[in-house]
């Protein structure tokens, strides 16, 4: 018997994902529970498992699209034994209710999970029951596509489920309509014109796709400016004597598997900063008008990889010693490059690090991982001649100084706030010994 | 370095220059691409200008007319036993094939796309190797394949110049009309020949492997065509297999299975569909995949599994059909222009040109049983339109498969003369999601054939005006 299987929702509000890699073809027989297909969420990847066993009779997605929870991905012919109750990720013991809520007859409810029922479709969700496409016009259809709306999703408002451009454009601007359209507003005009003349713009151009870790790091990047007020504090630290440790130490790290830099350095001298001036590893809950302080110091570190910018966390940094970072931090740092990386390893942080010196940079103006308050920018750190003594007796040394910066919400903290805090960091990374001992 | 080594840098490499080929370059290049057509053939055109649609429409509408002045003798009006000047007809043939190809090669070159005639295979998945060219080598950033398709033959039999045993294209020649012609295939292709060359006096006989001609079309709609060609063909024989065949000095020797002698023919044409053209282009070298069936797989943006390389029209199979060629060769070219284009019809027209025509999208009733689907089925005959009664096409008939619960138009099936034309506005009412409601609503004008859709839809609302309020126990009406 022929059996479509649907994208299984990943779980944790999850509602799209990209498929990174198709892993059967049509014909493959495959085991239920084998996995068949590689998916992004967000910015981390895991393997759909085969909810069968049986024969691949259609595979309906490829690399590079991105699929709503509940579409279905492939079409299998049964031959084993009878189809798993459960969607695929449940394996990964989620929630045990949900379970019970979402059994294998979904066809009923194409409606997206984590949306509520709409009570309004009445006569579209007749049609949508139904077999066959969203009816909507061929230049619907096109507009839809422009704007990456799925007709599934639109609210229709035409004669009998009809789906018009309008409400596609409703939906994409996200207010889905109950209203008529010849109640439509006449400066609902002026939108929908500006939104027709689409850019194009001239000369040897070239498209990409704005997928994936690309798009998210975007849209986080948008709710972080606009929301947030940022100010950028700057300040120096002179490590010298810090690096002269690292050095006496890198090579015994080395010899244990680890990897000793000055992040592990800068983490533990934040996570002590924090505990410190604990308004900085804190969330802002606007609704609630409340801050909310957090007791945990997982502490992100943004990593430069081919897919682009991912922050894997470092969890409980007060808990661990340098040379615990050492060795954690380049695995997960590895774990994330390869794409190896699991939700858990990019999610629950509560305040970031970013360390551009490698790369280069004198100083910049690091923005803020939404919804955390504070980031600590690392710029690269220079031999440079400090004077030394007063006015009458100085002395010139050369001495290797690493400017730093942080970009915190001004909502939450203030500048003073912000420079002694910096000013907590500074000096636990100047004095490395004491920082070495401290746990 | 040699000359011949030389690769020429192209932006949209475009391999054939069919329909599919065409369209795709045409449409590239107005959306600013810079665009090379290769094209193994002298002109653009492929096999519907030279070997298929163009000419053999030309041949059947000279059939068509044969029929239509023998039909008007119920009017009074005699023309008498049809004179044919088959040079003239052949002449004509040519004149229109010239004419359109002249034009496609104006638009060509006023678009800017460059012409080069020659093979290309791929040496990987962004250079093509040329033979039978006056270039060597093309590196190209987007490549869109448009090979099309090839006639299949009967087994062990290899279509020769001149031989009396033919494909499509050596039949569309009409080098000579035969005494008598063996059509070996029951299909849309089988059908148009046959009527082409009964038409021009030959005797026709059909053999068709399967239980009906024209598998794929309800029967209903293929009543009013059977028995017209059962006065038009010779003999019509189903169920039946061509077991063997060959060519001797006096005619076509082909023996039916079961039968013992073999039955002799003038000549023969095998129609027995089409397979991709695939071979000798180097796929190998690229990660293009073929589906079961030998077919380029692609994705609804026309992109094969090698992100370079799109393809479009007969080469990727579903309906072997020059609209839906170019349709897709629009989309590639869109899609390769940035833009967010998908080849996501609702409805492809398929049109059968017998006289009578049929025409049909969407799902047919027959499809709808088969799936166990719930439709409900209304049909109005063409005896009740003024239009189909002064033309004496009573025989017509206007079908619609709708949804019972909504009214939405599923599928459209037409039977009758014109029938080709008039399925563009099911088409229509089918890609805007249309429900019978708003066919019915739509004034068409009277007298003419039109009419028959809206009373169709009519007569699903118990509007209609020609015909009687169907019941609800209608037996014609699937539940």
């Amino acid at each position: 018997m022929a059996m479509e299987f649907k994208l299984p929702d990943p779980g944790e509000g999850i509602h799209e994902v990209e498929i990174i890699k198709v892993l059967v073809s049509p014909g493959d027989y495959v085991e239920d529970g084998q996995s068949i297909l590689e998916i992004e969420t967000d910015k981390a990847t895991s393997e759909v498992p085969a909810p069968v066993t049986g024969k691949v009779k259609e595979v309906r997605v490829e690399s590079g699209d991105t699929v709503r929870v509940g579409d279905v991905v492939m079409v299998f012919e049964e031959t084993g034994e009878k189809k798993r109750e459960e969607p695929a990720k449940k394996e990964k013991a989620k929630k045990e209710e949900e379970a019970e809520e979402r059994p294998e007859k979904r066809e009923e409810k194409p409606q997206k999970a984590g949306k509520p029922p709409d009570v309004q479709r009445g006569e579209a969700g007749k049609g949508r029951k139904g077999k066959g496409p969203v009816p909507a016009a061929p230049s619907t259809r096109r507009v839809a596509r422009e704007l990456g709306v799925d007709l599934k999703d639109v609210t229709p408002s035409g004669p009998g489920g009809r789906v018009l451009t309008e409400d596609v454009r409703a939906h994409a601007e996200g207010k889905e309509p109950a209203r008529k359209p010849e109640e439509e507003p006449k400066e609902e005009k002026a939108p929908t014109e500006a939104a027709e003349k689409k850019f194009e713009p001239e000369g040897r151009t070239e498209r990409m796709a704005w997928r994936s870790v690309r798009r998210t790091t975007a849209k986080r990047m948008i709710q972080s400016w606009n929301e947030i007020p940022h100010v950028t504090h700057q300040d120096a630290a002179d490590i010298t004597d810090l690096e002269t440790l690292r050095q006496k130490h890198k090579e015994e790290i080395k010899a244990q598997g680890g990897s000793l830099t000055l992040t592990m350095f800068v983490l533990k001298a934040v996570a002590a900063a924090l505990r410190k001036y604990p308004r900085f590893n804190a969330e802002l809950d606007m609704d609630a008008e409340e801050i909310i302080l957090k007791y945990d110091y997982h502490i992100g570190v943004a990593v430069d990889t081919d897919r682009g910018l991912l922050v894997p966390v470092v969890r409980d940094v007060d808990c661990k010693s340098i040379v615990d970072l050492a060795m954690e931090l380049p695995q997960l740092a590895e774990r994330v490059r390869n794409g190896d990386a699991e939700r858990e390893d990019l999610t629950g942080g509560t305040f970031t690090v970013t360390n551009v010196g490698p790369m280069g940079g004198t100083g910049f103006a690091p923005i803020i991982n939404h919804p955390q308050v504070a980031i600590l920018g690392l710029a690269r750190a220079k031999l440079q001649p400090v004077v030394v003594g007063d006015l009458n007796e100085y002395e010139i040394r050369p001495r290797l100084i690493l400017p730093l910066a942080l970009g915190f919400d001004h909502r939450v903290v203030d500048g003073a706030d912000a420079a002694r805090f910096v000013r907590a960091v500074v000096e636990a990374i100047e004095d490395p010994e004491t920082l070495m001992m401290k746990v | 370095m040699v000359v011949g080594e030389l690769s020429e840098e192209v932006e949209v490499l475009v391999i054939g220059g069919g329909a599919g080929g065409y369209a795709a370059a045409f449409r590239a290049a107005d959306l600013g691409l810079d665009v090379t057509l290769v094209n193994a053939e002298e002109r653009p055109g492929g096999v519907c200008l030279f070997r298929g649609c163009i000419p053999s429409k030309t041949l059947l509408y000279a059939a068509e007319m044969v029929k239509a002045a023998g039909e008007v003798e119920r009017m009074g009006i005699r023309f008498g036993k049809p004179d044919i000047d088959f040079n003239r007809l052949r002449e004509v043939r040519d004149e229109v094939i010239n004419k359109l190809a002249t034009g496609l090669e104006q638009l060509a070159k006023k678009r800017g796309v460059r012409l080069v005639q020659g093979r290309a295979q791929f040496e990987s998945s962004n250079e093509v190797f040329l033979s039978e060219s006056e270039s060597r080598r093309m590196r190209f950033r987007h490549a869109i394949l448009a090979t099309g398709s090839l006639p299949n033959n009967f087994p062990g039999m290899s279509f020769e110049k001149g031989s009396r045993i033919m494909d499509s294209s050596a039949a569309l020649k009409i080098e000579k009309i035969p005494d008598s012609l063996l059509i070996i295939g029951g299909g849309y292709i089988g059908l148009e020949f046959g009527t082409i060359y009964a038409s021009l006096g030959a005797r026709v006989t059909v053999v068709e492997m399967m239980d009906r001609l024209m598998a794929g079309v309800d029967r209903d709609l293929m009543d009013p065509l059977i028995k017209e060609l059962d006065g038009l063909f010779e003999e019509v024989h189903l169920n039946t297999k061509v077991s063997d065949l060959k060519e001797t000095d006096k005619g076509v020797e082909a023996t039916f299975e079961g039968d013992d002698a073999p039955q002799t023919f003038d000549q023969a044409l095998i129609a027995v569909g089409r397979h991709p053209n695939t071979e000798n282009l180097g796929l190998e070298n690229t990660k293009v995949e073929l589906n079961e069936k030998g077919y380029v797989t692609v994705n609804e943006r026309q992109q094969t599994n090698d992100k370079n390389i799109f393809a479009v029209g007969d080469v990727v199979g579903g309906k072997l059909l020059a609209h839906k060629a170019f349709h897709e060769g629009r989309v590639a070219a869109e899609v390769i222009a940035g833009k967010p284009s998908a080849f996501d019809a609702r409805a492809i027209p398929k049109v059968v040109f017998t006289d009578p025509q049929i025409a049909w999208c969407g799902l047919t009733q027959d499809a709808a049983e088969a799936e166990g689907r719930k439709v409900k089925v209304v049909r109005f005959p063409w005896s009740a339109s003024g239009r189909a009664v002064c033309m004496g096409q009573t025989e017509g008939v206007t079908k619609m498969i709708l949804d019972p619960d909504t009214g939405r138009i599923l599928g459209v099936g037409i039977v009758g003369r014109n029938a080709g034309e008039m399925i563009s506005e099911a088409v229509l009412a089918m890609e805007m999601g249309a429900v019978a409601e708003d066919v019915a609503l739509t004034i068409h004008p009277h007298p003419t054939l039109s009419e028959t859709l809206g009373e169709a839809a009519g007569a699903f609302l118990g509007t209609a005006v020609d015909i009687l309020p169907q019941r609800e126990n209608d037996p014609d009406s699937a539940e």
